[in-house]
């Protein structure tokens, strides 16, 4: 509901009474920088931005939103890709980027305690003297925070073997909806009571606001090697991946790329990527050494089998680092070969991906569009990257109504709309097609308990049943739906 | 990134150039990793992103406050983020673009304005600034802590080789060195002279046009330039090989002459050629193969300014000429981030310059060098300042 102008005034002279004029920003100009984060097509100026310094001064803007019920939008280091940070025009949002101290590496118990704005790759830097590392590793890692990576259950190249973010998470200390600090899960294992710290996770803000995370840290593999092989069409590089996974082999990582995304990534990368392969997969196996060697060879002889045209192998932590630096930095490299791009998540089963990438190769020439394919293969993670220019009126349309066929498609197919992104704004809809309304509302009830006034990133992630009933009725055109003026979260 | 540029702007030679490197930005935020204000400050705001934002909002006609500047200000232009930037965008000729239209939208307080002319006009005159030191040192005893730091030492260089070679190339004397530390180019001068070069200084260059294009005065850098450029042409027509930098902030302002004057009829064709024989001394040495090993080998940590490691992206070079050269290089965390000193920013942002020194040094001592070499000479100053080590350019060690 909108705020009146005289509320927004006593709520923003209410928290400078405790936050200085560096943590509390109200001007337009230094607002708009934060009207998105990573999607930066969807836009919303916040009422205010502000950058606490400590747990207490997050517990007082807390009590002070919520008993005024103004929208928190919490915000790591807006790097999201499906709009969770995306503010709310009648709230705030609740910058946490100077939460960013390590608090403690546990070595014994291969554990490091930190707070939430702490970049993920920092974890693993910080570890590195231990020879131990933190293994969830989106391709962001570099700059997102391990807080908005808990927030979105995030994955990344080593999900495959290791998991994401909730499984190598331990412990996290949130503010719930009345501003009280709470601890959920603990350094071990296995603990009493439903699982609250799973619940959470991937709860995009909507349940509390997390102010530390204890995360498991995993000893470094003791031998690694990183196999890269080029292949002439997608679909042969797709059933390579089958093949190995049904070998019972568990890569560390196994990625693919396709041909535009290979040459934007070597551009900027200079990886040693073949540039005319229409595909290529790099795959790193790690392990004690006989394991390695034995699975290297097992991998080499299947890539070949399903006609790689070459098999490189890096075994130096530099030709590896190298490797996987074009990989890593794929997605923005893109933006060298288009001014926009719009990043898919959708996970289908392994076994779908030959018809699913055909599928979306045939959307593109439908729709108009180039698409980029840069993914987590192994674990039947899509990251289709639509390319448009923001610039051409109703591009952009035609890339969202794409991207919600892509991933209708994966659903079809067995899989599901997210992969490791979240839901967020963007995928909001598509949640009516993935969900049924009995689910739909056991997850407001979820909602409900944690956060009854419903402050908390309101919006996101779960759509009203309402809304998916408009949905089901109406002809969506061009992206938008007839009076959308009328409030349907 | 999808841009409006307003009508003001879209047709100028600045506002396609801005337009264009905007339109290359994707928004996914890697640069606040490596940006050492976002690092500090946390603010979206203090962050090439945010700047990127603010600039945007600027250049589509949307009503500006100090507060774009005040962002803007608190840039270092480190160009760490060019270096992380997956999209290749060139932030720092969008920053320049920006801070020139923020200077004529947005109106200075008359204190800044006044300390901002004042820095004009003393540091690029190397005569004046020659001055001010002398007086400094000679007043030395007499000042308050705070200010005492700031004056270096007096020092004494080596004598300029007088040996003719038929290999002759160029070097800039600049404006602030000849009077804080003259042995660094006669060092460089004496190490080339065994190497069968004659290094020459043309009396009528000076500084390179940077300090004025941070502080915003395009046309005074530009005239900058543009003499320097007169002074050197005989003896590049005459076949001077090179014209040497030895300190890197100075040597990525004249590689990008050719970029600076690229709309001069008169000057675009000459400022490519000068561009293009730029060579850090570094690069220079490298190309050279009979270099001596130190005769005493030390301990160093090894700081690369952010114009030679991000701005001209020399990187790993003095590394290994140092390491041949018998010495050996502690490990430094965090080397791809500045030192706060990045040109007059020491002077114009003390806080944040101040937390990075302390950052800085913090780490480069760690692990217990002997000294700290770097390859510019306001990194070396800003460091000396609190150093407990000496902190000398690395080309001095060659001259043992």
């Amino acid at each position: 509901m909108p705020s009146s102008d005289q509320t927004i005034t006593t709520i923003i002279a209410t928290l400078g009474e405790f936050l200085s004029s560096d943590q509390l920003l109200t001007s337009e100009e230094e607002l708009r920088p934060y009207e998105c984060d990573g999607l930066s097509a969807y836009k919303r100026v916040p009422l205010a931005v502000t950058l606490p310094n400590t747990i207490e001064e997050v517990q007082k803007i807390m009590r002070i939103c919520s008993a005024r019920n103004i929208p928190v939008v919490a915000r790591g280091a807006g790097t999201g890709l499906s709009g969770g940070a995306l503010p709310d025009e009648n709230g705030i949002i609740l910058g946490l980027s100077r939460f960013n101290q390590i608090l403690e590496i546990d070595e014994e118990n291969q554990l490091a305690r930190v707070q939430p704005g702490v970049r993920n790759l920092a974890i693993s830097q910080a570890a590195a003297p231990y020879e131990l590392f933190y293994a969830p590793d989106p391709s962001s890692q570099i700059a997102c925070s391990i807080g908005g990576n808990v927030a979105e259950n995030s994955g990344g190249v080593h999900s495959l073997k290791y998991g994401l973010t909730v499984h190598n998470v331990h412990a996290i200390t949130i503010i719930t909806s009345d501003g009280d600090l709470v601890t959920m899960g603990s350094a071990a294992l296995d603990r009493a009571g439903y699982d609250l710290l799973g619940l959470m996770t991937g709860s995009e803000g909507m349940l509390g606001i997390i102010v530390e995370i204890v995360v498991r840290l995993l000893p470094k593999p003791k031998e690694t090697v990183v196999l890269l092989a080029a292949f002439n069409s997608n679909s042969e590089a797709a059933s390579a991946v089958a093949a190995i996974i049904g070998a019972g082999i568990i890569p560390a990582g196994l990625e693919m790329m396709d041909k535009l995304s290979i040459q934007a990534a070597e551009d900027f990368a200079h990886a040693g990527y073949p540039t005319d392969a229409e595909a290529i997969l790099l795959c790193e196996l790690d392990g004690s050494s006989i394991q390695v060697v034995e699975e290297k060879d097992r991998v080499t002889e299947l890539f070949k089998s399903h006609n790689a045209t070459s098999v490189q192998t890096a075994t130096t932590a530099e030709e590896q680092a190298r490797l996987w630096a074009g990989r890593k930095s794929a997605f923005p490299a893109v933006g060298r070969i288009s001014p926009d791009y719009y990043c898919m998540d959708g996970t289908i089963p392994r076994m779908e991906l030959p018809a699913v990438l055909d599928k979306i190769s045939d959307l593109s020439t439908i729709y108009d569009l180039r698409v980029a394919n840069v993914f987590h293969a192994g674990d039947g993670n899509l990251h289709p990257l639509i390319l448009y220019d923001a610039n051409n009126p109703g591009e952009f349309d035609r890339a969202e109504e794409f991207g919600s066929e892509i991933l209708k498609t994966c659903v079809d197919a067995g899989g599901t709309i997210t992969g490791e992104h979240g839901v967020g704004s963007e995928k909001i809809d598509q949640m009516c097609y993935q969900f049924s309304d009995d689910e739909l509302e056991f997850f407001h009830a979820i909602k409900d308990a944690f956060d009854p006034k419903g402050y908390l990133n309101p919006g996101k992630a779960v759509p009203t049943l309402h809304r998916c009933a408009e949905l089901g009725q109406m002809h969506v055109h061009n992206g938008e739906l007839p009076h959308p003026d009328i409030p349907r979260f | 990134m999808e841009t409006h540029l307003s009508p003001e702007h879209k047709d100028t030679s600045d506002g396609k150039l801005a337009e264009s490197i905007l339109r290359k930005c994707v928004h996914c935020g890697f640069c606040n990793a490596t940006c050492p204000t976002y690092q500090l400050l946390g603010d979206e705001n203090d962050g090439p992103r945010g700047r990127i934002y603010l600039m945007k909002q600027m250049l589509e006609g949307n009503d500006v406050e100090e507060k774009t500047l005040l962002h803007l200000d608190r840039c270092l232009t480190c160009r760490s983020c060019e270096t992380t930037c997956p999209s290749g965008v060139e932030y720092s000729k969008l920053l320049e673009v920006g801070r020139k239209v923020a200077e004529e939208k947005i109106q200075r307080p008359t204190q800044q304005l006044r300390l901002r002319k004042i820095l004009r006009k003393t540091l690029p005159n190397s005569e004046r600034f020659k001055m001010l030191v002398k007086s400094g040192q000679l007043f030395k005893p007499f000042l308050p802590k705070s200010l005492k730091k700031k004056i270096p030492e007096r020092s004494t260089p080596s004598a300029w080789p007088t040996s003719q070679h038929t290999r002759k190339m160029l070097i800039l004397d600049g404006c602030v060195q000849p009077a804080i530390r003259p042995q660094t180019n006669s060092a460089a001068a004496n190490v080339l002279d065994k190497l069968g070069v004659s290094v020459i200084k043309a009396d009528k260059a000076g500084c390179c046009g940077a300090v004025s294009l941070h502080l915003s005065a395009e046309e005074e850098a530009l005239a900058a330039m543009k003499r320097n450029i007169d002074a050197w042409w005989p003896e590049i027509e005459a076949g001077a090989e090179a014209i040497i930098m030895t300190a890197s902030g100075c040597g990525v302002t004249v590689k990008e002459y050719a970029h600076h004057l690229r709309d001069d009829v008169e000057y675009a064709e000459k400022a490519q050629r000068v561009s293009d024989l730029t060579k850090d001394i570094a690069e220079i040495l490298l190309a050279e193969e009979d270099i001596s090993s130190a005769t005493t080998p030390k301990t160093l940590a090894w700081h690369p300014p952010c114009t030679l490691q991000h701005g001209q992206k020399i990187t790993g070079v003095v590394e290994a000429l140092l390491t041949k050269a018998g010495h050996t290089l502690v490990p430094v965390q965090d080397q791809h981030l500045c030192c706060g000193s990045a040109g007059t920013y020491s002077i114009l942002q003390t806080d944040i310059s101040q937390q990075l020194q302390v950052n800085k040094l913090k780490h480069l001592t760690a692990n217990k060098p002997e000294m700290i070499v770097t390859a510019n000479i306001g990194c070396q100053t800003h460091l000396q300042e609190d150093a407990d080590i000496p902190v000398i350019h690395w080309i001095e060690l060659f001259t043992d």
